[in-house]
This record gives C-alpha cells, structure tokens and sequence, in this order.
C-alpha cells in the first residue's frame, strides 16, 4: 500500500503501424484482405476463420505486445461492401505505444465469429454488447446474453435496416406494452386533489 | 434417520440476492444478483442498460456538430471531459487546428472536472463506507468548481462550453482570478480529507486488501484511469497519446503498487494534486489569441456579425421582389410558419402578420429575389415594394451571407473526409475513446463510444467474489462508474 507520484518513463513510439500490418501479412499471407491507412492509423482487414490466431500472436508476440484492448464493436456496411459485417478489435501495446486496428469480415448470412475472451477478459462485455446490437454471435463466448437492451428484446438495434425510432407502437417491446396497460388498469384509483 | 432429517432443516444453501436497480450505494441504476453463502459472495451478476438511449444510434443520424450535447449526458458528473473527447476525436477527423488559447483553456476545465469527479467520487465513496463527514467537505469544493463552470458558460452540470474547433467563448478575467485563488486554497482542503480518512482504523479496515486486483489481470480486464494505475500500470493517455495542451505542461501520474481499494483511493488523492498543479501551469502560460479556429468550412461564424439581420430591435421584414421570382416554390416549402403562399410559376408573397423572421425563406431562395428590410416591420406592401427596389445595403448582404452558412452548416454539416479513426482521450474515469467511421458525408456512419464505466462495470464480478457483502458496495465505489455513462 504505497502509493507514488512517478515520472512515467515513455518509451519512444514502438513500431510503426504499417510495419505490424507487414508481419501480419507475413506470418498469415492467405488471411489477411487488405490494409487500409487513414491519419496515421492502419488497419489490417482479415477473414475470420483464422481470428483467434491472429489476435493471440499480436497479444503474445514480445515484439508487438498488443496487451490492451481499447475497443471491441461492429460496423454494419449494409449496401456498401459485399461482406455486411465487419467486427472492429482496436489494439494497443501499453509498453510500446503502438496502435493497430483488426478488422474481421462476418457475412451476413453467417454471422458468427470466434470469442476473444481467451485472450482478454475483458473482451467479455464488449462481446456481449456486440451480440445485443448487431446479432453477431461469439461462440466460446461463456454468456452471450442481451447486456443493454432487454432480454426479450427483437431485433437488433443498431444494425442500418433497424428504424432509427424503434419498433412501431403496436409491435413494441411487450414489457413496454405491459407497463401501459396497467397504467391504464390502475388510472381509476389515482388520486384526485 | 435423525440426522439426515436434521441435515434437511439445517442444511446450507446458496443465497439469491437482489441488490438494485435502485439502491443508494450502486450510483445509478445497477443491478447485481449476488449468489451468497452465509456473507461470502460466490458469484455476482451485473445487470445494466436500464439507462440506455442509443447514443450510438443518434449519433448516425446527426451531424458531426450537432451530436456534441449528447456527449455530456454520458457521464454528467464529468461532462466536460466527454465534451473534450468529442471534439478532439471530431477535430482530428476533419484535420481542425485549434488555437493555442483554446487548447489551454479546454486543459483547464478538463482538468477542474476532474477534480470536480474525484472529489463526487471521494464524496460517495466515503459515504458509501461509512464517512459521513467527507461527503460536506468534498460537496463544498465541488460547489466552488461548479460556480466556476456556471461563469463561464452559464451550465454547472450539462456543459457544451468545449466546441469543435475551440471553446465557446473566451473566460473572463475574474473566473481566472477566482480559480486561481481555488488552486491556492485547494491542496490544504486535500490534506483536510486526508486527516480524516487516510489513517482512520475504519477506513483502512474496508479498504486494504479489498478487491485486489494485479497488474496484468487489470490490463487484460480492459481497465483505464486511475482504476488501472492502482495496480502500477503506468497507462495514462494524457501521456501516451497527448492531446490538447498536456504536452506542455509538466505532471506527474501517481501510480500504486498493490492494486487493492485503498492504492485507487491514494491513486486519486494525487491525481486531484496533479491537476491542481496542471491549472496553475496553464493559467500561468495562457496564452492570448483567438479561442475558436477559423476556418470557416468548420466553425460557425460568430453570432454578432448577423446581429444587423436576427436581432430582434432592428425589426426586419423579408420581402419577394416579384421581378426576380420565378415561383419555384423553394420558400414555400422551407417555411415553418406556412407565411408564403402562390401559384407554380408565378411570384410568392409573404403574408408579413405570419412571419416569424427566421430567415428560413431567404436560405432557401435561389434566384435571389428575397430582400431583407431593416425597419420594415408594419409597413405596407407598396412601401416595401418601394424599400426593396434597390440592391440590399452591403452590410446587411453581407451578413445574410453568414446566416446562410450557418444554415447550411447545421443543417448539412460539412463533409468528413472517407475513412475511420479511434480516438482516446483521458477523462476522468478512464479512457473514453471515440471510434469514427465516415463515409464521406455530414453525419459518421458509425459513431462508437468506448465508455470506461461500461467495461469497469464487467470487472466487478472478478473484484467481488470471495469477500463480504459489505465489501461490494466498497468495490462499486472503487471503480467509480456512472451508469448514464455505462449504458449510453
């Protein structure tokens, strides 16, 4: 229980980003899709089947050490790119200061790809939050549940074809319907002053 | 016989408890489902989202400059940070230079929230364990930050004062003079907490060695802020990834060794010291200068180059020269108030008792037929038939001119440039990170919010299991989250 104010010892700015899109390149040649470059930030476009591999040898590779996953969502791309999906892994090295996005292709009519929380524990919520907003599901993941919308909830909130107002009023969520009704049940023993 | 009878009266069972979604200790609207055996917690299930409006999804259907005042109903305790976030991540997404000054002053009031959250945090935290006292004294200088923020933009919670491209408006000289008298008070009123708590036998008790934490279990949880340091990982985005003017002042960032409550308590009783001596720093370097970028396809321009047209004393009247009009109706259908009326293909008229001047016809009007009357308010149809005749004085053209970019700049938005950007900035709770992705129109085709407080929220579970009930509500407090963040 000692608590000191420190000089964070900053590391000159690690690798640079292309150079890691290069070694993901070289150690998965038929995986990886494109690279894409915007302000400074790359970002490596890959299928899905080999995920796992991937975000493990960029997590454990001494050299990267991607420890920290700053962010885990989804980008629907519906009428945009041929692939629907796309799951968004924004990668950190804490010790090195470097910064590489992954981007994994989840089709539309398949919209599965493989948990990461072996990896980081963390990517637990993320995961969860992704399943709830997009349907795409984790398998491995050890509770994928509906996390910010209620369970019985249809439909999935943030993908582009869902209304920006909800559902209609007369196919709302049932839990909403439910509470009206007994608002209206229990109208005639409100007090009147 | 008897015996198994009596192990079926006594036997020991697992326990199901509810705590939340309303209970004082889970600052906001938290549910935890606690497994109990006897006190010892086996297992805790968080449930959240009871707070959730779908920032994300606003977010697509907004323009990069009007989704701004969602932000700081994120985290209200700390909306100024957010507000910060938001606009460093927008400003780098369009390439906006800020000016120097802007840059300090966003420093500044970054830096005042958070003290501001720390101080609410130590405030709740301390309540929440049993220090009644701490509360009215952290609520007292809070009070004085807040007045602080109220003298510079008007808000003390929900603040909008950082906007992209700069700040608001400039800061009076006296909030300078009154922060920087708080800065000097400020360290003893820290010292004033500190004598109460920080060798209090109670408070030791309920915090040494409670949600214990290491430091690579921390990092591969995702956590952030002062949450993560206190396990000493030394991760601060202030640092790693300067933004605004941190680069230029000189701090230092506390970090603990044991990761238990107590390391994230002491973690944040320094930071408050740091940014402390962050505000001195900039007061002192401020620099003088405009404080909102000028660039003109990014900012606003100021209000009081079109006062000539809006303001209510020059009573204005907007008048179609029926020369120019060639009735395509554009006015018509951009009226809010129904005013202008006609046939296709033949001169609008104004019915000037329903016009609200709000300009709306003269932004829509291609053919420039609409003519703007100072003074014309009440006067007859010939008599502005007569005033409109001429061309418009300069300077009312001119600042029509401006009131048309500012229509079309909140209604369109400018154009992002194609692509996609994460940015983080370090609020007060963590790392708030705002993922971009433009498809190079006025509105981000997806806005992502990283919230700290959602993922600090997934770790409780992890901090809980194995202590006392009691110590749950010592966990929350820990973290420090805000569900209005959480569930966005």
């Amino acid at each position: 229980m000692a608590v000191t104010e420190v000089r964070i010892t900053i590391h000159p700015a690690g690798l640079n980003p292309k150079d890691i899109a290069e070694k993901i390149k070289k150690r998965f040649p038929d995986q990886v899709v494109d690279v894409a470059e915007f302000s400074g930030q790359v970002s490596v476009i890959v299928k899905r089947d080999q995920i796992i591999p991937i975000l493990k040898y960029l997590h454990d590779d001494p050299i990267l050490s991607l420890d920290h996953l700053q962010d885990l969502t989804a980008v629907d791309y519906l009428n945009k790119k041929e692939v629907r999906f796309e799951v968004v892994y924004n990668l950190y090295s804490i010790r090195y200061r470097h910064h590489i996005r992954i981007r994994a292709q989840v089709t539309e009519n398949d919209p599965k790809i493989n948990s990461s929380v072996p990896i980081w524990a963390g990517a637990d919520w993320h995961e969860r939050e992704c399943f709830d907003m997009f349907g795409i599901v984790f398998t491995g993941h050890p509770d994928l549940r509906r996390i910010l919308m209620p369970e019985d909830w249809e439909g999935y909130p943030l993908r582009k074809d869902y209304p920006l107002q909800g559902p209609a009023l007369e196919n709302d969520w049932p839990g909403f319907t439910e509470v009206l009704k007994r608002s209206k049940e229990l109208k005639e023993f409100e007090w009147e002053g | 016989m008897i015996q198994k009878e009596a192990e079926k009266i006594f036997e020991t069972r697992e326990l199901n408890v509810n705590m939340g979604p309303q209970h004082p200790a889970t600052h906001g609207v938290l549910r935890l489902v606690l497994d109990i055996d006897g006190e010892t917690i086996v297992k805790v299930t968080p449930y959240v989202g009871y707070l959730h409006r779908g920032i994300e999804k606003l977010g697509e259907s907004l323009s990069y400059f009007q989704a701004l005042p969602l932000t700081d109903r994120m985290d209200y305790v700390s909306a100024m940070s957010n507000n910060i976030g938001y606009c460093v991540a927008v400003e780098k997404l369009f390439g906006i230079e800020v000016p120097e000054r802007a840059k300090f002053i966003r420093t500044i009031v970054g830096e005042m929230s958070r003290i501001s959250n720390h101080l609410l945090w130590l405030a709740t935290h301390a309540l929440d364990i049993g220090a009644m006292t701490v509360f009215l004294y952290c609520f007292r200088e809070r009070e004085w930050i807040l007045d602080l923020f109220e003298m510079i933009c008007g808000a003390r919670l929900t603040v909008t004062y950082p906007r992209v491209g700069g700040v608001r408006n400039d800061v009076p000289q006296e909030f300078l003079e009154s922060l920087w008298k708080f800065t000097d008070e400020f360290p003893s009123r820290i010292l004033e907490y500190e004598t109460l708590i920080d060798q209090n036998r109670i408070w030791l008790q309920r915090t040494v060695g409670i949600g214990v934490i290491s430091a690579e279990e921390a990092v591969s949880w995702g956590m952030t802020g002062p949450t993560l340091r206190g396990s000493g990982v030394p991760y601060d985005i202030r640092k790693h990834m300067p933004y605004d003017a941190y680069d230029k002042v000189d701090f230092e960032v506390p970090i603990g060794t044991a990761g238990d409550t107590y390391d994230r308590y002491r973690c944040r009783m320094l930071e408050m010291r740091q940014s402390n001596n962050i505000i001195r720093q900039c007061i002192g370097k401020l620099p003088p200068g405009p404080v909102m970028a000028e660039d003109p396809k990014f900012t606003l321009p100021p209000k009081d180059k079109m006062m000539m047209i809006t303001h209510p004393t020059k009573e204005v009247a907007y008048f179609i020269e029926e020369k120019a009009c060639k009735g395509c109706g554009m006015c018509m259908r951009a009226c809010p108030a129904k005013a202008i009326s006609g046939e296709k293909k033949k001169p609008h008229k104004i019915d000037q008792a329903f016009c609200l001047q709000c300009a709306t016809c003269f932004a829509a009007c291609k053919f420039k037929s609409m003519k703007i009357i100072p003074g014309g308010k009440g006067l007859s149809e010939e008599k502005l038939a007569e005033l409109a005749a001429g061309p418009m004085p300069e300077e009312i053209a001119k600042a029509a001119e401006h009131l048309v970019r500012q229509f079309e700049f909140i209604k369109k938005g400018p154009k992002a440039p194609e692509g996609e950007l994460y940015v983080a900035t370090e609020v007060p709770k963590g790392e708030l990170g705002f993922y971009f992705v433009s498809d190079g129109s006025g509105k981000p085709f997806r806005m992502r919010l990283r919230a700290p407080s959602f993922i600090h929220a997934g770790c409780l579970p992890r901090l809980c299991v194995g202590h006392l009930v009691a110590d749950v509500i010592a966990a929350i407090g820990t973290i420090d989250i805000v569900l209005g963040e959480c569930d966005r």
